[in-house]
């Protein structure tokens, strides 16, 4: 197998205002390619870690060990500016609430459009022609329309493609997914996880998804790492998880997994 | 306010005292000048009327702040001014507070067409200059009286007290704990006064002193204009136009009367902030 | 377009109820205040025909409208003291006022943008607490005061121009030096008003989560503030602005007494004074509607920036 793309390294980050560990230690890695899911209930760590990959922990506002290397770029003590040009151009990543996430006075095209302003030195005209194929890649109808939307104009689920457009439009590396499709309604929820496995398939886009929901880690996710109290509790292939769970935790999980929906989803 | 705790309203024990540096800042400041502004209704170092030869003395041992044109001494005229400033601002305060708790918690804990109507109203009303309102109102009344003074900034100041009770009122309105004392059998206004009024405090507080220095400023500027007090009686802001006529011969009437004044809103003002960052608000 | 349409019609409807309140409120006092300047020689006949002579005996509704309508043509009835056509009286005065209230607006616009910037930076560190403190200091200093100490430093020691010498406005280049120094005066505290303000929307826009994002993508600090944040508190500080205009007409009115100047603020206090109705509820309108129209530009400016405001209301 070859180097994997990210290697998370005993990670450990503590905020000031707290009294525990919020990742106590948590080893983990993502080849090319690959998605892994990281399951946990909220507060057990999960999202923490995947800021620390992202770059977007407070860093004034807690202590933290540990090593995060991207394709050899160490991450988690690198430098802003360094770290700038990975944001977005390495790894692109997408929230739980595209709403929020979404600058509410900036139309989508522009919004999609903005890593390839920071990073490259593409013409607006080229700008513009990368952002519409990024907005049909995610398979929005009408890209055209899209694009000179404003953000409140969109459905739920459009404005979470468009979010994935973004992230996605200067093809980094890494795509890491904090709950995506939480805030979605169910079946907008199932599309969005075709999409993000029909974008795995045809680009190779490595993923690290989030989410406290096991069912949906099992239709996207290779291997599934489960997290509990900061750190991970078991980790291995999705399915071998979902048949054979060793840690009494992962049991819970699974048990908590509504089953007909669940069923009917995955069929 | 987010949740209903039967908290006591002035309940700032040592603790939170300690690192709300404003609020002590603001208590010690204001609590100086209002002990010696109290001590002013009773006994000033001179009679502040009394006229004498000693015209234009810059400030000395024997009169602190200097005297005036007469020879009146400053500081015991800023003691009594302050105390008519401070007094015209507390009634006028009284009154705005009260009207305006009283509407606001009425429309705001039982909702309809009133409620409508005051907020259309008081949203129109709290778009006016303040001090046009009062100059309106006092030109009906008649200007010149410290009563009509009271009457017309007090009347200015209900739509704002209103507006904030009333949206603390409903709010409180909606929440479960106080619905669940009505399915008790509390009367409507037992819960307006036992159950809701203690837990606006906090903003109510806040707006009080913000209430407290724009009567203050308004009472002083009106005065200045020679619309509200005028002699005998004195006021910081009367006597700033008193002190603007003499600025040259004696600057000090001016800044000692202006500092004294400034020092009195900045001293509430640090209450207010206090007030406000124990209550967690950013802004 | 819908939107502006809904706007301009409350603007309009809110003039109308205002003016109808000053119209009637000072119609009721204004025919006995014309009797008490008669003093000891009003005899039944004289009243009588000074009651006719000032048109008090038509039914209001006309007179309301009448007046109303000087409004557009100018005659808005005589001065009782000047006896003199209160449009008259009054046209320059507007527009000395409205250049002064424009002016103090300016510089608030002008200084309190980029000083929040710089103590939103700040935030959280020792020196939050020193701007606290000044801020609320500056907050304290009552306009008339500022320009009781500007006027005495600037015009009787400096000077640099003469209180109580306003220039008259053909002169447009030393009138407006002259303004300047009210003008100043009455935008201090409103300064750190603004400043506070911006400061805590500032605050509150930097925490959004479409900030994450940015950062996510790979911006800085500058960019985030400047491709992102600006826009979006500029909404609520346009707004806020607006509000301000009520505290400038406040300033305005005080400080054109300390610096003699002869505008709206000063004839008001002089009128009411003389009890010169007819002027007074002129110059209450006027200001009022400088005020509620300076709100009505705030809401169609903020409806270009965020179209979301459109579809809020009804």
């Amino acid at each position: 197998m070859n180097a994997p793309l990210l290697t998370i390294a005993d990670l450990r980050v503590r905020f000031h205002n707290r009294d525990h560990d919020a990742v106590a230690g948590v080893s983990l890695s993502i080849g090319q390619g690959e998605i892994v899911g990281l399951v946990g209930e909220s507060g057990s760590g999960k999202t923490v870690t995947a800021m620390s990959v992202a770059g977007l922990l407070p860093r004034k506002r807690c202590d933290y060990s540990g090593t995060i290397l991207l394709d050899g770029v160490e991450l988690l003590h690198a430098d802003r500016r360094i770290l700038r040009g990975i944001q977005g151009r390495s790894i692109g990543v997408v929230f739980q609430d595209p709403l929020s996430c979404m600058d509410p006075l900036m139309k989508v095209g522009a919004q999609v459009e903005e890593t390839l302003l920071l990073h490259t030195d593409l013409s607006k005209a080229e700008r513009r022609q990368m952002a519409l194929e990024a907005l049909a890649a995610v398979e929005l109808p009408n890209p055209e329309r899209v694009y000179n939307s404003w953000p409140h104009e969109l459905s739920g689920g459009m404005r979470q493609r468009a979010c994935i457009a973004a992230a996605v439009v200067i093809r980094p590396a890494l795509l890491l997914l904090d709950e995506p499709t939480t805030a979605l309604d169910v079946t907008v929820q199932a599309q969005i996880l075709e999409l993000l496995k029909k974008l795995n398939r045809e680009s190779g886009i490595s993923m690290l998804f989030i989410s406290h929901n096991l069912g949906v880690v099992r239709k996207l996710c290779t291997r599934a790492a489960v997290m509990q109290n900061g750190v991970i509790v078991e980790e291995g292939d999705t399915e071998r998880v979902f048949r054979h769970p060793r840690h009494a935790y992962t049991r819970r999980l699974i048990d908590a997994i509504p089953t007909r929906d669940g069923r009917r989803e995955s069929a | 306010m987010s949740a209903l705790t039967r908290a006591s309203p002035f309940g700032m024990n040592r603790e939170m005292m300690k690192r709300n540096y404003y609020l002590c800042a603001g208590l010690a400041l204001t609590g100086v000048l209002a002990a010696v502004t109290l001590v002013g209704f009773f006994w000033t170092p001179y009679d502040s009327a009394a006229m004498s030869a000693d015209k234009f003395l810059p400030p000395c041992a024997a009169h602190i702040f200097g005297t005036d044109n007469f020879g009146r001494d400053i500081f015991s005229r800023v003691m009594e001014g302050a105390g008519t400033s401070f007094m015209i601002a507390l009634s006028t305060i009284v009154i705005g507070a009260s009207g305006g708790i009283v509407l606001g918690a009425v429309t705001g804990y039982f909702g309809g067409l009133a409620d409508e109507i005051l907020i259309r109203v008081g949203d129109a009303l709290t778009a006016f200059p303040s001090i046009l309102l009062a100059l309106v109102v006092i030109s009906l009344l008649g200007p010149g009286k410290p009563v009509n003074l009271v009457i017309s900034l007090g009347l200015v100041f209900i739509p704002g007290f209103a507006r904030v009770t009333r949206a603390a009122y409903a709010e409180a309105r909606e929440i479960n704990y106080v619905k669940s004392v009505r399915l008790m059998g509390a009367s409507h206004a037992r819960i307006m006064l036992v159950h809701i009024l203690p837990n606006t405090a906090p903003v109510l507080l806040s707006a009080l002193t913000i209430g407290f220095n724009n009567a203050v400023l308004a009472e002083a500027s009106m005065s200045y204009l020679g619309i509200g007090v005028t002699p005998p009686d004195a006021s910081l802001g009367y006597m700033l136009s008193e002190a603007q006529s003499v600025f040259g011969r004696a600057p000090w009437y001016a800044l000692s009367t202006g500092g004294v004044m400034i020092l009195f809103l900045f001293g509430v003002g640090l209450i207010g902030e206090g007030l406000r960052v124990r209550e967690g608000e950013i802004l | 377009m819908k939107y502006a349409f809904r706007r301009l019609s409350a603007l309009l409807l809110t003039m109308l109820i205002v003016s109808l309140c000053t119209f009637a409120a000072f119609s009721g006092i204004s025919g006995s205040a014309a009797e008490a300047r008669l003093g000891t020689q009003a005899t039944p006949e004289r009243v009588a025909a000074l009651r006719e002579e000032l048109g008090l005996n038509r039914p209001f509704a006309v007179r309301y409208a009448e007046w109303l309508s000087g409004f557009a043509t100018g005659n808005l009835g005589d001065s009782l003291t000047y006896r003199q056509n209160v449009g008259e009286l009054l046209r320059d005065k507007v527009l000395v006022s409205l250049l002064l209230s424009g002016m103090s607006f300016a510089l608030i616009v002008l200084c309190s943008i980029p000083l929040s910037l710089l103590v939103v930076r700040w935030a959280g560190t020792s020196l939050d607490v020193a701007h606290t403190l000044w801020n609320q200091f500056c907050m304290s200093v009552p306009p008339f005061f500022t320009g009781l100490l500007l006027s005495w430093v600037f015009g009787v020691a400096l000077h640099w121009f003469t209180p109580g010498a306003f220039p008259g406005l053909s002169r447009t280049g030393e009138a407006l030096h002259f303004l300047l120094f009210p003008a100043v005066a009455i935008a201090i505290p409103r300064i750190a008003m603004t400043v506070r303000m911006l400061r805590g929307t500032l605050l509150r826009e930097l925490n959004r989560d479409y900030v994450r994002t940015a950062i996510s993508r790979g911006s800085d600090r500058n960019s985030v503030l400047r491709r992102h944040v600006l826009k979006n508190a500029l909404t609520p500080a346009v707004a806020f602005l607006a509000q301000m205009m009520a505290e400038i007409v406040a300033g305005v009115i005080v400080v054109e007494q300390v610096f003699g100047i002869p505008g709206l603020g000063r004839m008001l206090v002089v009128s009411i004074s003389n009890r010169d109705y007819p002027v007074v509820q002129a110059i209450v309108v006027i200001l009022a509607f400088w005020v509620v129209a300076s709100n009505t530009a705030a809401d169609l400016i903020n409806v270009r920036i965020d179209p979301r405001l459109a579809l809020r209301d009804e």
